[in-house]
């Protein structure tokens, strides 16, 4: 199988005996220029990978921070197409961090799913998450993007037992992620204690890497979190930089990069 | 599958809660255990007899049912065509169809071992028998309401406080029954060990759909026995508006295989078709995915979900039911769209003809009932599901009849 931007980025990340952090910001938002320049920021500012939001109008298991910055997004003329473009751009000068396009169902298949999977693949996307493609339905997409040489990026939950662990594996490439609570994205900071006993548990049962997201705020959740995992994602904490109510497009591109900066000394 | 069920109407879901390529299981991996733990329980309870007879009884000294099969004498002869009934589910405690879903789900609720209800609303009603039942039951409900329809539902409003309900006002996205969907699903992913989300419509993911159609086919079962033993035959039309569909479904539901029965379900037209302001999400939208199904939506060309607007709150919703869009794509159920003022002509109607108060909702249905009953001969048999009563619209009615209360 051929190794894809994420497998290389986590064989370095381990040679190095580090930890990766994920970023994710919504494609378009505030616009398409400032997302463009806050993306072009993040690999040197410390993002080991990024996350690219699919903004839609329906974000059903996030918190208010993302759901605003989808909003934002759809109302300065976001679409995929220029979702797709925004990779294309960020791929002319980067050709190593991976990009995951993360985000919900529906604008996926309106675009249509074997035409979305050529181009995503065509502009450099590595890794796709969609919160709701469980395994129930991987004959949809997941299947699909997996031959084609996207990974499958498949979330864990505090609800997911060890039964159903092993049917959320099964076709899950890339990395796993670990939402550290149940509940909506930019909620509370889990408790360390028991992520660490469930990471264990999983690791038992794979040798994909376990990224940790949701919750994460801070460097120290961040330090904290890169102790027990071989990723750590943020999201909300830096899209609720991105709000433009009172604030102009280069501070709110210093800002986010400054923000990740502060988090990659966590790691 | 044996024969007998592949050739018929009734047999869907299929085990991953497919009506042909519509509903599913869409839903965020931390909710995928708790539909999956609700499907077994449902599965087992609807085997049970104690069940079974515990919710018929609750059905009867409770909600008041069976409901009456009316024949609506003046409006037949008005029309001049075919003969008309209503089924008056209008009657019902709490006004509405929606009782005959909450009783069942508040019964599973509490088999389950939940402590705590949630729920979305828009009209009100689903909102308004989820806080009867939960305070019957003595547990603790939080209703999600749009905070728009909030504005143009107050008396349903206070009704659920009265019960005991919180209600929590929903002002992200555009404040309607979609984003309090939404709302409600956040909170269910948020409190997975306690909470029971009782779903008020035929849609959603797997196992709702087909639940909340069981519940609520007691509609059609006792019209087609009331049916049968007023005319001696089965209807040759039955009809009835469609929001998520659920008053729909359950009339059409124990009558798909009798196939000399056409079924008519009534969209909200709003302010028409070829304008943008309609919930006619079959008539005038596409399939896609949305609050856990597959169904058709209204949608723009990159999926993104877009504002119904339909003069009855209780119609407002960008989806439908998936049974009710596979009934579609086969053909068997014929569906068509009534606007706005369609709508309230029906309403006046059927107020000073047959004494009845109708819900906007169901005035969508006696608004086609009055395009096409008149041109049928007198020997042929409607049955028209009256799904609530019109209490909660007289403020918004009087407003566009430019009344004052």
């Amino acid at each position: 199988m051929i190794k894809t931007r994420i497998d290389k980025c986590f064989n370095n990340l381990k040679a190095k005996n580090k930890k990766g952090l994920v970023t994710f910001i919504t494609a378009g938002d505030p616009n398409y220029d400032t997302s463009l320049e806050v993306l072009k920021g993040l690999p040197s500012a410390g993002a080991s990978m990024i996350e690219i939001g699919m903004p839609f109008t329906d974000p059903m298991a996030d918190g208010p921070a993302i759901q605003a910055s989808s909003l934002r997004a759809l109302k300065s003329g976001q679409n995929m197409t220029k979702t797709l473009n925004l990779v294309k751009e960020f791929r002319k000068t980067n050709q190593q961090t991976p990009i995951i396009l993360m985000g919900y169902y529906n604008p996926v298949y309106a675009y249509g799913n074997d035409q979305f999977l050529e181009d995503a693949f065509r502009v450099g996307v590595d890794g796709l998450i969609i919160v709701d493609l469980p395994p129930e339905e991987d004959d949809e997409l997941c299947l699909k993007a997996i031959r084609k040489g996207i990974s499958f990026i498949r979330l864990a939950t505090p609800t997911t037992d060890n039964k159903r662990l092993e049917s959320v594996l099964k076709n899950t490439s890339g990395f796993l992620y670990y939402v550290s609570i149940a509940g909506i994205t930019g909620a509370a900071t889990p408790n360390i204690d028991n992520v660490r006993d469930v990471i264990k548990r999983i690791k038992n049962k794979t040798n994909l890497p376990i990224g940790v997201g949701f919750g994460v705020k801070t460097k120290q959740n961040v330090e904290d979190m890169a102790k027990i995992a071989d990723a750590v994602i943020v999201g909300s904490a830096l899209v609720s930089l991105m709000n433009n109510d009172n604030k102009d497009d280069i501070s709110i591109v210093k800002d986010v990069l400054d923000k990740v900066i502060e988090l990659a000394e966590g790691l | 599958m044996n024969n007998e069920q592949k050739n018929s109407y009734k047999s869907g879901p299929d085990e991953n809660g497919r009506f042909g390529i519509f509903g599913g299981r869409f839903v965020a991996e931390t909710l995928m255990p708790l539909i999956l733990d609700l499907e077994k329980a449902y599965n087992k309870a609807k085997e049970d007899i104690d069940f079974l007879e515990e919710l018929n009884e609750l059905n009867a000294k409770y909600a008041g049912r069976p409901s009456p099969l009316y024949y609506a004498e003046r409006l037949t002869e008005h029309l001049g065509g075919a003969k008309i009934y209503f089924k008056r589910d209008e009657l019902n405690h709490t006004g509405s169809h929606k009782i005959n879903n909450c009783l069942g789900q508040i019964l599973l609720a509490r088999r389950m071992g939940k402590k705590r209800i949630i729920a979305e609303t828009g009209a009100g009603q689903h909102g308004v028998a989820v806080a009867t039942v939960a305070a019957r039951f003595g547990l603790p409900c939080v209703i999600y309401m749009g905070a728009t329809d909030i504005e143009r539902q107050k008396p349903n409003l206070f009704r659920m406080k009265l019960l005991g309900a919180e209600v929590i006002p929903v002002t992200s996205g555009t404040g309607t029954l979609k984003d309090a969907m939404n709302e409600a699903l956040r909170d269910w992913v948020t409190n997975v060990d306690d909470t029971f989300y009782i779903i008020g419509t035929v849609a959603g993911p797997h196992p709702y759909p087909s639940m909340v159609r069981d519940f609520q086919s007691v509609i059609g079962t006792e019209a087609k026995q009331q049916i049968l033993d007023e005319e001696g035959r089965l209807p040759d039309y039955l009809m009835a508006c469609i929001g998520g569909g659920s008053n729909a479904m359950g009339l059409f539901y124990p009558f798909l295989d009798d196939v000399n029965v056409e079924m008519i379900g009534v969209e909200a037209g709003g302010k028409g078709l070829q304008t943008e302001e309609h919930c006619a999400s079959l008539s005038a939208g596409k399939p896609g995915v949305l609050h856990g199904n597959r169904t058709y939506l209204l949608q723009n060309s990159d999926g993104q979900i877009t504002e119904g607007h339909s003069i009855s709150a209780g119609l407002d919703y960008p989806g439908i039911g998936p049974e009710h869009a596979w009934l579609n794509d086969i053909g068997r159920v014929q569906y068509v769209a009534i606007t706005d003022q369609e709508a309230l002509d029906a309403f006046k109607m059927c107020t000073k003809l047959e004494g009845i108060i109708p819900a906007l909702e169901p005035s969508h249905a006696i608004a086609h009932l009055i395009k096409i009953a008149p041109k049928m001969s007198r020997d042929k048999l409607i049955i028209v599901n009256l799904c609530g009563r019109g209490d909660k619209d007289i403020f918004a009615i009087a407003e566009h009849l430019n009344m004052a209360i």
